[in-house]
């Protein structure tokens, strides 16, 4: 938990912030509507007596009361699938729309691709990428055990991703749930933090930056990308969109969630980020009982 | 892969790249390579699976025989990891459906589905071989299902043979519930 004291300064009630971390997460899931409906998925796990909450904010998320959320009838049929609550919100702040074209740029294993997928009711095209080939066979074997027909799977660097290969020159919307140095997934793995440095956080800030840049590059004026990531580190966060605001046609957005966050940082250390960051969310472990996460929503201007 | 099976005007197929299927056999111009018109064909000859469910879907080719099927947009040919979901195996006597489609689309067929009661269905899924003398269908390939939520849900692809229903559930997606 050493490293997390650099937040103290930015977190209210840290007490309870590192409280909620040394806190093991039960399990989570969504439901695959494009398997099955809310209701019947409820029905099939009330008829196997297996117990479950409905997040507020979602009801295709449920905390489940069970040890083996894998072994149950409901997984089997790709009705639900094993998902952190906090891990199913930038799909929704995406809001992708049936028929359109959206980029998952960093998609293994594929939980929010395919989420992505069933918020377009299965319709239009997801292409879920990503640049590590040994993921992919994971991110494969999850789409098609939830029925995600509109995948399609590349096997890229995202930061200089070619369309070429496509119909289309350009993208509705885009994903960049970015790889991170994973902070907020402490609950679920104990180990996240043992090879924690500033060093190592001031290198991926710098793909992270890389494959922000293509995403807005690769989307159309007017679209959207949905910045996120499971780490608290204003570097890798505050910092990367600041970025983007600098080098490449966006802006910030608001976006509403019901979910209890904080605001994105406007300064941090000795730099100093755009107002319009107070937009973005920082999920904190202490405000839903969940894992932390960042999520900034772009516009794609002129 | 006999050389005396090489065509003189058609092309041999490319397994590493994905070509979206003919609309008919007589557009065909990969040797051997099935149609769109006989997958749909062959999906509601066995299975009575209604040809317009896959209006909105193309069918497409990637390694001998392997047939996917796809919602979103692409050109053809295109060389990349996956397209939609893996559906049927052809280039074999019998083509066999994967389970993946039967989970996907096995509700939308009227033939061709046996119902197996709890102890079954859980032991169809775990990958398990099964007495079956009560079917009076076809031989082949089947569609094992169980009753979920108040619907007739299906679990994977069976193979009926000598009264046995042999679980076709690959291992990988196998369970024990």
């Amino acid at each position: 938990m050493e490293p997390l004291e650099r937040y103290r300064p930015i977190v209210d009630d840290f007490e309870a912030f590192l409280e909620a971390c040394a806190r093991p997460l039960g399990s989570a899931v969504r439901i695959n509507t494009i398997k099955a409906s809310v209701d019947r998925t409820l029905e099939a796990l009330d008829e196997h007596g297996v117990a479950y909450e409905q997040a507020a904010w979602n009801p295709r998320v449920l905390r489940l009361e069970t040890d083996s959320p894998g072994s149950t009838w409901t997984s089997f049929h790709g009705f639900t699938h094993g998902q952190e609550e906090v891990s199913a919100v930038p799909p929704v702040v995406l809001d992708p729309q049936p028929g359109e074209r959206v980029w998952d740029c960093c998609a293994a294993p594929g939980g929010k691709a395919t989420q992505l997928a069933a918020r377009m009711d299965d319709r239009g095209t997801v292409v879920a990428n990503d640049s590590n080939l040994g993921r992919i066979s994971a991110l494969r074997f999850n789409a098609e055990r939830l029925g995600a027909t509109s995948l399609a799977v590349t096997n890229d660097d995202a930061r200089n991703y070619s369309l070429e290969r496509f119909t289309f020159d350009e993208f509705d919307r885009t994903l960049v749930d970015a790889p991170c140095s994973c902070e907020g997934t402490i609950r679920k793995n104990p180990d996240a933090l043992d090879n924690w440095s500033e060093g190592q956080i001031s290198s991926v800030a710098g793909i992270q930056k890389g494959i922000l840049r293509r995403a807005i590059q690769a989307t159309r004026e007017g679209g959207t990308v949905v910045y996120s990531t499971c780490t608290f580190a204003p570097e890798e966060n505050e910092a990367v969109v600041q970025h983007a605001l600098e080098t490449e046609s966006c802006r910030v957005v608001d976006f509403d969630i019901g979910l209890e966050y904080a605001p994105g940082l406007t300064e941090w250390d000795d730099e100093e980020y755009d107002e319009s960051l107070e937009r973005a969310a920082r999920i904190y472990p202490h405000h839903n009982d969940t894992g932390g996460f960042f999520v900034a929503k772009l516009e794609v201007s002129a | 892969m006999g050389e005396d099976s090489s065509p003189t005007e058609t092309e041999q197929n490319d397994g590493q790249r994905f070509d979206r299927l003919p609309e008919t056999p007589d557009e065909r111009t990969v040797e051997g390579r099935a149609s769109r018109e006989e997958v749909v064909e062959y999906f509601d000859d066995r299975f009575e699976i209604p040809p317009e469910t896959f209006d909105d879907y193309t069918f497409w080719e990637k390694g001998a025989g392997k047939i996917w099927i796809y919602a979103g947009e692409s050109p053809s040919p295109l060389e990349i990891e996956a397209i939609g979901m893996t559906c049927l195996r052809t280039r074999q006597e019998h083509w066999k459906p994967t389970t993946d489609f039967a989970q996907r689309f096995g509700r939308h067929a009227s033939s061709c589905v046996v119902e197996l009661e709890d102890d079954r269905a859980k032991r169809f899924a775990a990958g398990e071989d099964q007495d079956l003398e009560r079917w009076d269908g076809d031989w082949g390939y089947l569609i094992g299902a169980h009753e979920l939520a108040g619907e007739l849900e299906p679990i994977g692809i069976g193979l009926y043979v000598h009264g046995e229903l042999r679980s076709m559930v690959p291992k990988g997606r196998q369970r024990e519930l």
